[in-house]
C-alpha cells in the first residue's frame, strides 16, 4: 500500500490519460462509459487520499525518479490538491451524468472515442494542476485543449454552429498557449531552468531584467486567454453554448478553473521575486479586467435568450469574481478566489446539467421561449435548477453565498469600498437573468402537453450537485480551510 | 541598439518577422485554411526562437567522442528536445484544425468566415421566428 501511496500524485493524472487509450479501443458504448467512470472515480479517490496526506506538508513527486530541477516534478500542496480535488470530483459527477445525454446526442459508434477524448481532457487538466514544470505545463495545456476542442466539435451533430465554435476555440487557444511558451522560452534563456520553484529563485537573480518582464507579459497574457478572462474570453460563450450538454457541464465546471489556478501559480510562485511588478499588473490590469468581465458577462447574460449561451456568458462574470479575488494579492483575497473556484464549479456544473436535462424534453435549442411552463412539467429537474441558480446569485444557505461573503470580506479588508459596491450591484444584476428563467418556467403556461417523464440517470447526478451546493453553503469549513491553506502554499497566506 | 547589433542577431529578427506575419494572417484572413497556415507560421517562429536560444557559439552537437575530442563547446540540447515536443503539438493542432475545416465545409458549404457568419446569423434568426 505504501508503495502505491507514494505514487498518488502521479496516479491522479496517469489513470485518466492511460485509460483514454483503452477506452478508445473498446467496441461497446456502455462498456466505454463504465471504464471511463471507473477511471475518473479512481482518480477522484487518489486526489481525496492525497488531500489527506498533504496535511503533513507539501509533497514533491519526481517523475521517473529524476530530482528537480532536472526532472519533471509534480507538486501536491494545498493549492494544487484543492483544485485537483474539485476537477476530479466534478469530472466524476459529469461522467455519471453524461451517459444518458451522450447516447442521445452522439452516434453510437463514435461514443468510445468520445469518452477517450473526455478522459484526455480530464487527464490534461489534472496534469496542468499537478505539474511543477513550466514547459510540462504547456504540454498538458495543449493535451486538454485539443481534447476539449474535439469534444466541443461533437456538438456539430446537433447544431452546426458547434463546429465554428470549436474552430475558434482551437485557433485562439493555440495562440494563447504559444504566447505562454514564448514567455517560458525567455525565462529559460535568462535562468536556464524550467522548474517553477527553481525559476522563482533564479528569476530575481537574472541580470537581463527586460527579458524577465517580456517573459512575464507573454506567460500571463497566454494564460489569460486560456482562463477566458475578459476581453480574451470571446471563444468561451460559443464553445460552451453549442457543445453537447455533457461537454458543456464538464468544461464549464472544470476547464477554466484549471487555467485560473495556473494564473495564480505563475503570478504568485514563479514570479514571487517580482512582487512589485506582479502587484502593479494585478492592480492595474487584472482588477479592472475582472470588474469589466463581471459587468459585461452579466449584462450579456441578461440579454441572451439561449439558455446554454446565457450560462456561458454568466461564466465570464463568475471568472471575473475569481480573478478579482486573486488581484487583491492578499491571503484572504486569494483564498476567496479559491473558494469561488470550488463553489462556482458546483454552481455552473449543476446549472449546465439542469439545462441539459431540459434539452431532452425540448426540440431544438433550450431558450427562454421553449422552457415555458416546464417548471410544473419537470418538477425534479426544475427544482434542482432553482437551487443552483440561487447559489449562483449567492443566497444565504447556498455555496454561492459563502463565495460572496469571503470575497466581500477580502475586499473590505483591503479597503476597496468602490469595488465592494460594484460586486454587490453585479450580484443584484445576476438576479435579473435568473428571474427571466424562473419566470418562464413557473409563471408562464405551457403551450401543450402534460407532465414529462424524467430520467433518474439524468436527475440523480444533478441532485447530487444541487445538494452539494446546499451542503457547502451550510458547512463551508472544509472548502474555506482548504482555500486558506491554498493561499498559504502559494506563499501569500497568513498576511 | 545599432543596426550592426540587430544584424548580428539576425535569427531573432527573423523570429519576430515570422511571428508578426503569422499573427497577421490569423487575424486578417477570412479563409479558414489560410488562418491555419498563419497559425503554423506563428508556431514555427517559436521553434526558431528556442533553437536560437540553445545555440552556443562555436558549439557542436552534444556528442562525446572518445578520441581526445577537439570540441569543447556544445550547443544546449534541451531547447531542441523541448521543440520536438512543441512540433508534435503544432502538428496535432494543425491536423485537428484541418479536420474541423472539412466538417465545416460539409455543414456550411463554405470555408470563408464572412459567409459562415452570415449563415450563423440566419440560423439564429430562424430560431427566434420559430
Amino acid at each position: 500500500m505504501s508503495f502505491v501511496a507514494t505514487h498518488f500524485p502521479a496516479l491522479i493524472v496517469i489513470i485518466p490519460l492511460l485509460m483514454s487509450v483503452v477506452v478508445a479501443l473498446l467496441p461497446s458504448a456502455g462498456f466505454a462509459w463504465l471504464l471511463t467512470l471507473a477511471a475518473v472515480t479512481a482518480s477522484f479517490a487518489a486526489a481525496l487520499f492525497n488531500m489527506d496526506q498533504i496535511a503533513a506538508g507539501a509533497v514533491s513527486y519526481h517523475l521517473g525518479g529524476w530530482p528537480p530541477p532536472w526532472g519533471i516534478e509534480f507538486i501536491a500542496d494545498g493549492a494544487s490538491m484543492l483544485v485537483a480535488t474539485v476537477v476530479t470530483g466534478l469530472s466524476f459527477a459529469s461522467t455519471l451524468y453524461a451517459k444518458a445525454l451522450i447516447e442521445n446526442e452522439i452516434p453510437e459508434d463514435v461514443i468510445p472515442r468520445f469518452y477517450a477524448a473526455w478522459l484526455l481532457a480530464i487527464g490534461g487538466l489534472l496534469g496542468l494542476v499537478m505539474t511543477g514544470d513550466a514547459f510540462n505545463l504547456f504540454v498538458f495545456l495543449e493535451i486538454s485543449a485539443l481534447a476539449a476542442v474535439t469534444l466541443v466539435a461533437m456538438g456539430g451533430n446537433q447544431d452546426r454552429r458547434a463546429l465554428i465554435a470549436a474552430y475558434n476555440y482551437l485557433v485562439i487557444g493555440a495562440i494563447g498557449a504559444t504566447f505562454y511558451v514564448i514567455g517560458v522560452g525567455f525565462s529559460y534563456a535568462v535562468t536556464g531552468t524550467l522548474n517553477m520553484a527553481d525559476l522563482a529563485i533564479r528569476l530575481p537573480q537574472a541580470e537581463a531584467e527586460t527579458a524577465v518582464f517580456v517573459a512575464f507579459a507573454f506567460m500571463i497574457g497566454g494564460i489569460l486567454v486560456k482562463a477566458a478572462v475578459f476581453p480574451v474570453h470571446i471563444w468561451l460563450p460559443a464553445a460552451y453554448g453549442y457543445a453537447p450538454s455533457a461537454v458543456s457541464t464538464l468544461l464549464a465546471a472544470v476547464a477554466t478553473k484549471a487555467a485560473i489556478y495556473v494564473l495564480a501559480r505563475v503570478l504568485f510562485t514563479v514570479f514571487a521575486g517580482y512582487d512589485a511588478t506582479s502587484e502593479l499588473v494585478l492592480t492595474w490590469v487584472v482588477m479592472p479586467l475582472s470588474i469589466a468581465a463581471i459587468f459585461v458577462g452579466t449584462i450579456l447574460a441578461i440579454r441572451e435568450n439561449d439558455l446554454k449561451v446565457l450560462l456561458a456568458q454568466s461564466s465570464i462574470a463568475q471568472i471575473g469574481y475569481i480573478t478579482l479575488g486573486f488581484s487583491l494579492a492578499t491571503g484572504s483575497g486569494i483564498a476567496a478566489g479559491f473558494i469561488h473556484i470550488a463553489n462556482h464549479a458546483l454552481i455552473k456544473g449543476g446549472l449546465f446539467m439542469a439545462v441539459g436535462a431540459l434539452a431532452l424534453a425540448v426540440s431544438g435549442r433550450v431558450t427562454i421561449k421553449s422552457i415555458k411552463g416546464l417548471g410544473r412539467a419537470m418538477p425534479i429537474t426544475s427544482t434542482a435548477l432553482l437551487i443552483c441558480g440561487l447559489s449562483l446569485i449567492g443566497l444565504p444557505l447556498t455555496a454561492g453565498f459563502i463565495s460572496k461573503v469571503y470575497l466581500v470580506m477580502a475586499l473590505v479588508s483591503s479597503s476597496l469600498w468602490l469595488v465592494t459596491g460594484l460586486v454587490l450591484i453585479s450580484s443584484a444584476l445576476s438576479v435579473v437573468y435568473l428571474w427571466r428563467i424562473v419566470e418562464a418556467m413557473w409563471m408562464q403556461p405551457r403551450p401543450s402537453g402534460g407532465k414529462i417523464a424524467e430520467n433518474p440517470a439524468v436527475y440523480l447526478p444533478l441532485w447530487l450537485i444541487a445538494l452539494a451546493n446546499i451542503y457547502f453553503g451550510l458547512d463551508a469549513r472544509a472548502v474555506v480551510d482548504a482555500s486558506f491553506a491554498a493561499s498559504v502554499s502559494l506563499g501569500v497566506g497568513g498576511s | 541598439m545599432t543596426l550592426d547589433m540587430l544584424l548580428m542577431k539576425w535569427n531573432y529578427l527573423i523570429v519576430v518577422i515570422l511571428m508578426m506575419i503569422g499573427l497577421y494572417i490569423v487575424m486578417s484572413r477570412q479563409n479558414l485554411v489560410k488562418k491555419l497556415v498563419g497559425l503554423s507560421i506563428f508556431q514555427t517562429s517559436l521553434f526558431l526562437l528556442y533553437i536560437s536560444i540553445g545555440k552556443v557559439s562555436e558549439g557542436t552537437a552534444p556528442i562525446i567522442i572518445h578520441d581526445g575530442g577537439h570540441h569543447t563547446a556544445y550547443s544546449n540540447p534541451l531547447p531542441h528536445v523541448l521543440i520536438l515536443t512543441a512540433i508534435v503539438v503544432g502538428v496535432a493542432t494543425t491536423a485537428l484544425g484541418l479536420a474541423l475545416v472539412l466538417r465545416i465545409k460539409d455543414a456550411f458549404g463554405s470555408i470563408e468566415e464572412d459567409e459562415i457568419l452570415a449563415m450563423k446569423t440566419a440560423d439564429r434568426n430562424e430560431e427566434k421566428s420559430s
